[in-house]
């Protein structure tokens, strides 16, 4: 493999000069590579709006979608058909420019935020050493979609949302950073594959009980905070505010259609998506198995790390089929006066854990 | 510098939390409610002014189409008012049957209140728990009507037909396999009452199931506790009635107070709330199912062991039977004058109120002794339960409108009528 890609730089030096040569390999690399990540990125989140019908389906006694390819497969497709065909209507008092630029500013940095994602060692785009640091940026980016949607379309119902999902995103974003910082503390690295690497050593993984060595043990707390908040950051029942179906009808995005709404609804389900990606890595160990036995570590990293966030997957849409909605001023309290001071003590507490002889970080 | 203005907004009336054809308009002062003004008319169809050009029996499917969710409610009413009118006692086989079915209607209500509730509030799983025992109800509806919502069941007199003695069955269809067939009529087997038993017996079981995803669920508990709160003086003051009473504490229950029917000799409790507010609104709905369900079983043991009439043998006020109009020249006149003229009330004027699901429904009808009434008037508890929206609703936020919507229970068939 290594062979044909060295043959391909070769041939681009040959034909480019050694100056422009190289660099045209890498763009065109990269660029392929991007590509190789992106198209099955979609694909989940083709596959994931369908898991999602079928999953609440049969939780509401009903089966979901079946009529589509065997057993409602093809759903997601004639769902993509639909929304291409249908008119992109802007409304009359609207910004047509910022109109438009709100979806793609919104599924942008839902995408971008995958270059740093290890899938397996070795397995990622952008092997960099601030990587988390680089996610907590780029996906605070999202915010602007929602924030210049609402605002572009003129609509009472659409400025509310954005509102609401403004202020939601930025009181979480808090929470969920200073509880990725307690594990960067005991990881000791920005470096995403570093911290997943991290979680592989420790008193129960050199017992093969990896799981326990796994940084949602020890940072208990945390991880679920994280949870909750990612769910609050993707606008997600029960904290789905923002759309808030029966209040404010759907929020930011109640003047879109066609596929300018299919970007927003894309956004939300590739957030879903890194978020819980995002929590196998840090707290769940990523692609690491969960038992040091001859059969689990016989299947490939990467289903570990799939199957891993198949189940937050999983939980994602199973709090959406149980809870009722949080009214926005509880989000607001639920984040401000209870996360954010509870990780804030977190911090501490592992500060000064790690700088007692009970540390049980020291030997990363 | 520029002025600042209160945020304006149209809530509805195409508004998925809007129930029907609501339009309020809104005052927010960021999120807050500072007026909600209901605007109504948008489904009004002229109920009592029709009435007016109809014999007292086509006016009844009328009734219905009021509040379309608890559709023989309305009728009951309607069917008790001219009753008092024509000075006619019924039998009591069909007094058993209109308590059986107006508790049937009652969790009828209650379950589409509870969903459309919890929809707004956000749990949208209750919702379609709850159409699944709308299923076998509407079915009940079907068996003895024909029809499975607008069902003129209720007659002046009586009720159009016995129960029937065999509960209608799935036919074979290439659509479901004879199994599943099979397994759909497993309950249908004996008559609607077997139906309606098994149905009392699995309910209380359904009610615990929706107990567990809301009543102790501290998302729910925060949207609906200290929601919408109304005293017990406020609500006498603003007419409330019905579980909008109750939720109050008032312990006010026209089947109990005003006993109409057979309420008097079914065993049955009045729940009632403490604080007045949209969770204990919702509690006493709540136990309303079990109480509803108590009624039906006692019912159906009575209905079972008596049978008889279903309807007066008067036939200035009931069409004789089929047989006997083909065979006998006065019941043949007796016939034609009633499908032509319709009855002839005496003359005078009557209130007739029940306990319908959402409150006292009454019917208030001035006769001149024509076959039609001179003027007909609706008393609906959803007018006079929206008329307070402005006052429910000032102070909360915009989240909690939608909540209190719900916990009303309006429907709009009967605000505009």
């Amino acid at each position: 493999m290594s062979e044909i890609v060295h043959t391909f730089e070769g041939y681009s030096a040959a034909w480019f000069g050694p100056e422009w040569g190289p660099a045209l390999f890498l763009t065109v690399k990269t660029l392929l590579l991007i590509v190789a990540i992106a198209i099955p990125i979609i694909l989940c989140v083709a596959y994931l709006t369908l898991a999602e019908r079928k999953v609440i389906g049969y939780m509401q006694v009903r089966i979901g979608p079946n009529r589509v390819g065997w057993n409602g497969l093809l759903q997601p497709f004639a769902d993509v058909l639909k929304l291409l065909v249908k008119e992109v209507v802007v409304p009359t008092g609207a910004n047509r420019f910022l109109f438009v630029l709100a979806p793609m500013l919104s599924l942008m940095p839902a995408l971008a935020a995958w270059a740093v994602i290890p899938f397996a060692p070795e397995l990622v785009l952008a092997d960099i050493n601030a990587g988390l640091l680089y996610l907590l940026a780029i996906t605070s980016m999202g915010v602007y979609g929602v924030i210049i949607a609402g605002w572009a379309a003129n609509s009472k119902y659409a400025f509310l949302g954005a509102m609401r999902s403004a202020a939601q995103i930025v009181s979480y974003e808090i929470a969920m950073g200073f509880a990725l910082i307690c594990v960067l503390m005991v990881s000791q690295s920005l470096n995403i594959s570093d911290i997943v690497n991290g979680q592989g050593r420790g008193h129960f993984a050199e017992k093969g009980l990896n799981f326990l060595s796994w940084n949602w043990l020890p940072l208990f707390p945390m991880f679920l905070v994280y949870f909750i908040a990612a769910v609050a950051e993707t606008n997600r029942a029960p904290f789905d505010v923002a759309e808030g179906e029966s209040e404010i009808v759907a929020g930011f995005h109640v003047e879109y259609s066609g596929m300018t709404f299919a970007l927003f609804f894309l956004a939300e389900y590739a957030n879903m998506i890194l978020v819980s990606t995002l929590a196998a890595l840090m707290f769940l160990g990523g692609w690491l198995s969960p038992v040091d036995s001859t059969f689990a570590n016989a299947v490939p990293p990467i289903l570990w790390l799939a199957l891993k966030v198949a189940a937050l997957l999983f939980c994602f849409l199973w709090f959406r089929a149980t809870f009722p909605r949080y009214r926005y001023d509880q989000i607001m309290r639920l984040g401000w006066k209870i996360f954010i001071p509870l990780t804030l003590i977190w911090v501490a507490v592992i500060g000064i854990w790690m700088q007692t002889p009970y540390n049980i970080w020291s030997g990363s | 510098m520029a002025e600042i203005r209160n945020y304006t907004m149209n809530f509805g009336p195409q508004h998925p939390a809007a129930h029907g054809v609501l339009r309020l308009v809104l005052e927010l002062d960021g999120e807050v409610i500072t007026r909600a003004d209901p605007h109504i008319g948008l489904l009004h169809r002229a109920t009592e002014k029709l009435a007016e050009n109809k014999t007292y029996v086509q006016s009844l499917p009328y009734m219905d189409r009021l509040d379309y969710i608890s559709m023989m409610c309305n009728e009951h009413a309607y069917c008790l008012a001219v009753e008092r009118l024509l000075e006619i006692e019924i039998p009591l086989r069909a007094q058993y049957i209109r308590v059986m079915f107006d508790e049937i209607t009652r969790i009828l209500n209650h379950l589409l209140f509870l969903a459309t509730h919890a929809l707004d509030i956000g749990a949208m799983t209750v919702f379609l728990y709850t159409f699944r025992e709308r299923e076998d109800l509407l079915d009940c509806y079907e068996a003895v009507s024909g029809a499975r919502m607008h069902a003129a069941y209720y007659r002046p007199g009586g009720v159009y037909r016995d129960l029937p003695e065999e509960m209608p069955k799935h036919l074979p269809s290439p659509y479901r396999s004879a199994k599943e067939i099979a397994r759909l009529n497993e309950r249908r087997e004996g008559s609607l009452l077997d139906f309606i038993e098994r149905f009392t017996e699995t309910f209380p079981r359904r009610v615990e199931e929706y107990e567990t995803l809301l009543t102790d669920n501290r998302i729910w508990k925060q949207r609906t506790v200290g929601i919408g709160v109304v005293s017990p003086e406020e609500a006498l003051a603003r007419g409330f009635t019905g579980p909008m009473l109750r939720g109050s504490g008032v312990e006010w229950d026209l089947r109990k107070k005003q006993p109409y029917e057979v309420y008097d000799r079914v065993d049955f409790d009045v729940p009632v709330g403490v604080n007045g507010d949209c969770y204990d609104r919702y509690l006493v709905r709540m136990e309303e199912f079990r109480q509803s369900n108590r009624i039906i079983r006692q019912c159906i043991d009575w209905l079972r062991a008596n049978p008889g009439p279903v309807i007066v043998e008067d036939h200035k006020v009931a069409p004789p039977s089929r047989v006997a109009m083909k065979s006998n020249m006065e019941e043949l006149i007796h016939h034609f004058k009633l499908f032509t003229e319709g009855i002839h009330v005496p003359p005078g004027e009557v209130y007739a109120a029940i306990e319908h699901p959402k409150g006292e429904f009454g019917i208030y009808i001035v006769s001149d002794g024509a076959n039609k009434p001179y003027r007909l008037k609706i008393r609906s508890s959803a007018f006079t339960h929206l008329s307070a929206m402005d006052f429910l609703a000032t102070g909360h936020m915009l989240a909690d409108v939608v909540a209190i919507i719900g916990t009303v229970d309006i429907v709009f068939g009967e605000v505009d009528r």
